[in-house]
């Protein structure tokens, strides 16, 4: 009994000192000026630019994705920038804290790279009016936040092309993380593109409610190869997928990141994110003073994403397909979303010849025709 | 039929490492130490199978390196419920924890490094027998072994002398002290058996399952490790099926989404838990039952002096 009041107590003091510490990192009200550098005052201040990532920078998906980005604007810029990262910080709370941290430190530039630190952005924008706030994925802008994302599903469309010419069974598999719009349209692009060249393919979908379970993804990709599923691709971050392919000779793309290595046999083209493309752009405005408010998606056609890496052993009227698709995004002929397009129901969704705009991406909810299944929660 | 016999063959996969480690918990949970750093010791101990396969480039090298770093994970741990008799429950979390954060630290320059080919293994003849050669015969060894490993624990727990020791110490410390065997050595090597056992558990997610380390790769699976030694009423034999149950279960909402079936995922990965929770229910209700099942000492501390 003694000892368990005892551990009461220490937690509670715990807790204590854990709000006490957040309280003090909540102090600064304005941001400080940067702090005083006694030793070479010819040179100009480098701009402080700080990086918040969700996962670890050796995730080889999604947050790798945006530290190779990081390293390129380094590059780029020289010692006119000065960057910092902070890894795997979650999305709630904790996020809040680690931003302002940031910012007492002197960062003059805020990158958060996933959708959940939005509200954690909002707040800290307001109260430093003179940091720029970047935020990757979001919605939510200010007169000093504003958001990027990149249009992930064009690469998946130029898979869904090697896909639908390299399948054997016209079975197609798709790994999703979780049902939201973004994810969604990047199964029905993969779908949309392997119908392109083959009108008999039928994709399934299996969902592992995770970003991140090797394990399961592992489970998931097995179970679509055991249901007939001879491409795959995913939208969760590690190669699990891309193993499971190799192990049992089936195909697969990377994801995030040039994932060629994990799996010489099956791998058939990498979906890569060149965030620092983005980050180039930002800091330049920044640097240049031309930074406004605004929300930035970027395609195939900006170069964000970029769909790498093509297998040697793909046959060279594929990859030909393969570049009209990709000449045709960057010269506007090409859309992913064109109607008409009808969901698995059969009812249309896009009438004929109408082009999908940013509105009706944002608000998917439905796969195409040729995904089998429902998306989840029951819509 | 092609599909049951992939499903059959994904549910044994899936089971195995799940197996391996409940089995390993269950030994030390009959001689009544409760480990709840399973988790902790899995992560650490995938974590250095897969730097050893990497390094050698052999498998089995990887599962030694695995039970051992299990060992060693398990042997601190043991020392501390065992000689400082720390609350095996608070120390148990904190070595869950520890691995967690620990492995992950260690781990960082292993993360998106590739082992060498991966071999296919498969029982020749038996191979190719209809039906059951796809669902039975190609399998990694260690799913063939963890068969041998849980009869032998059996034969170990019922039909030897040391097996009668270990339970009497996890029914009754304080008796078999007074007979004059050596308590805390025993549970100290139950422990570490048990930590052995979690630890290739561990090696054969990172080098066998899903070939690669990140961090926190076991997910959660250290924990239904845990609740399958209840959920079998500390029995190996149940422990066994318990563990293809729940693969199986796993594995089947998987399949059953890929053929168009809407079924929350979340529910199915609830449902271990959920199990355990009415095998819990069950055997609590009639004292009997839970005092033929469960280890009296379980989870308690033993003064040998007092």
């Amino acid at each position: 009994m003694e000892r368990c009041s005892m551990t009461k107590q220490l937690v509670l003091a715990a807790l204590v000192g854990a709000a006490t510490l957040a309280g003090c990192t909540q102090e600064p009200k304005k941001a400080e000026a940067p702090p005083p550098q006694p030793a070479a005052p010819a040179k100009p201040e480098p701009l402080k630019v700080a990086f918040v990532y969700v996962g670890p920078v050796g995730d080889a998906g999604w947050t790798f994705a945006h530290d190779l980005g990081r390293k390129y604007v380094e590059g780029k810029f020289g010692d006119q920038i000065k960057t910092t990262f902070v890894e795997k910080v979650p999305e709630g709370p904790d996020a809040e804290r680690v931003i302002r941290d940031l910012v007492a430190q002197g960062n003059k530039v805020i990158f958060a790279t996933s959708f959940g630190f939005g509200d954690a952005m909002e707040k800290v924008a307001k109260d430093f009016p003179d940091v720029y706030f970047e935020h990757a994925t979001g919605y939510k802008t200010a007169p000093n936040l504003r958001v990027y994302e990149g249009r992930f599903y064009e690469d998946a469309y130029l898979a869904g092309i090697v896909a639908g010419q390299m399948t054997k069974s016209n079975v197609l598999g798709f790994v999703g993380s979780f049902p939201i719009p973004e994810v969604l349209r990047n199964i029905n692009a993969f779908t949309l593109g392997a119908q392109s060249v083959n009108p008999k393919v039928k994709t399934k979908v299996v969902w592992v409610s995770a970003w991140f379970d090797p394990p399961k993804e592992t489970e998931a990709a097995q179970s679509l190869i055991n249901q007939g599923a001879d491409v795959l691709l995913q939208n969760t971050d590690s190669t699990a997928v891309l193993q499971a392919a190799e192990k049992n000779g089936k195909y697969a793309f990377g994801w995030d990141s040039d994932m060629s290595a994990f799996a010489p046999k099956a791998h058939l083209g990498s979906c890569r994110l060149n965030w620092g493309l983005y980050y180039e752009k930002a800091i330049n405005d920044v640097l240049h003073k031309t930074w406004k408010t605004e929300t930035t998606k970027w395609g195939v056609k900006e170069g964000l994403p970029e769909f790498v890496s093509l297998a040697v052993f793909i046959p060279d009227a594929t990859k030909k397909k393969v570049e009209e698709a990709r000449e045709g995004m960057k010269n506007g002929t090409v859309a992913v979303f064109r109607g008409p397009l009808y969901d698995n129901t059969g009812k249309e969704v896009l009438a004929k010849g109408v082009v999908s705009d940013d509105k009706w991406n944002g608000a998917m909810n439905f796969y195409v025709k040729g995904v089998e299944g429902k998306v989840p929660s029951g819509k | 039929m092609n599909e049951l016999a992939s499903l059959v063959a994904a549910t044994l996969s899936a089971g195995t490492p799940l197996a391996i480690a409940g089995l390993g918990l269950l030994v030390n949970e009959r001689a009544g130490i409760l480990n709840l750093g399973a988790e902790g010791i899995m992560l650490v101990s995938a974590l250095a199978g897969f730097a050893a396969t990497y390094h050698s480039g052999n498998d089995w090298v990887g599962f030694l390196a695995g039970a051992g770093a299990g060992a060693l994970v398990a042997a601190c741990f043991g020392w501390l419920v065992i000689w400082l008799n720390t609350n095996q429950y608070a120390t148990g979390l904190a070595v869950s924890l520890f691995g967690g954060g620990f492995s992950a630290f260690v781990g960082v320059n292993y993360v998106g490094r590739k082992l060498s080919e991966r071999s296919d293994f498969s029982i020749p003849l038996l191979r190719d027998l209809p039906f059951f050669g796809r669902a039975l015969f190609r399998e990694h060894p260690l799913v063939y072994l963890v068969v041998g490993t849980a009869l032998a624990i059996a034969w170990f727990l019922y039909r030897t002398r040391a097996g009668l020791v270990l339970r009497a110490i996890g029914e009754a410390p304080e008796s078999a002290h007074a007979l004059g065997y050596p308590v805390r050595r025993i549970r100290l090597l139950a422990v570490v058996v048990g930590g052995a056992l979690c630890g290739v558990a561990g090696a054969y997610f990172s080098v066998v399952y899903a070939p690669l380390w990140v961090e926190g790769m076991v997910a959660g699976r250290g924990w239904i490790a845990l609740a399958l030694t209840v959920f079998a009423t500390w029995r190996p034999a149940r422990v066994l099926l318990g563990a293809y149950l729940f693969g199986g279960v796993t594995m089947l909402q998987l399949h059953l989404q890929g053929m168009g079936v809407n079924i929350a995922n979340q529910l199915m990965s609830m449902l271990p838990y959920l199990a355990t929770v009415v095998v819990l229910v069950a055997i609590s209700r009639n004292p009997a039952w839970i005092r033929l099942n469960m280890p009296a000492s379980l989870g308690k501390p033993f003064f040998p002096n007092l």
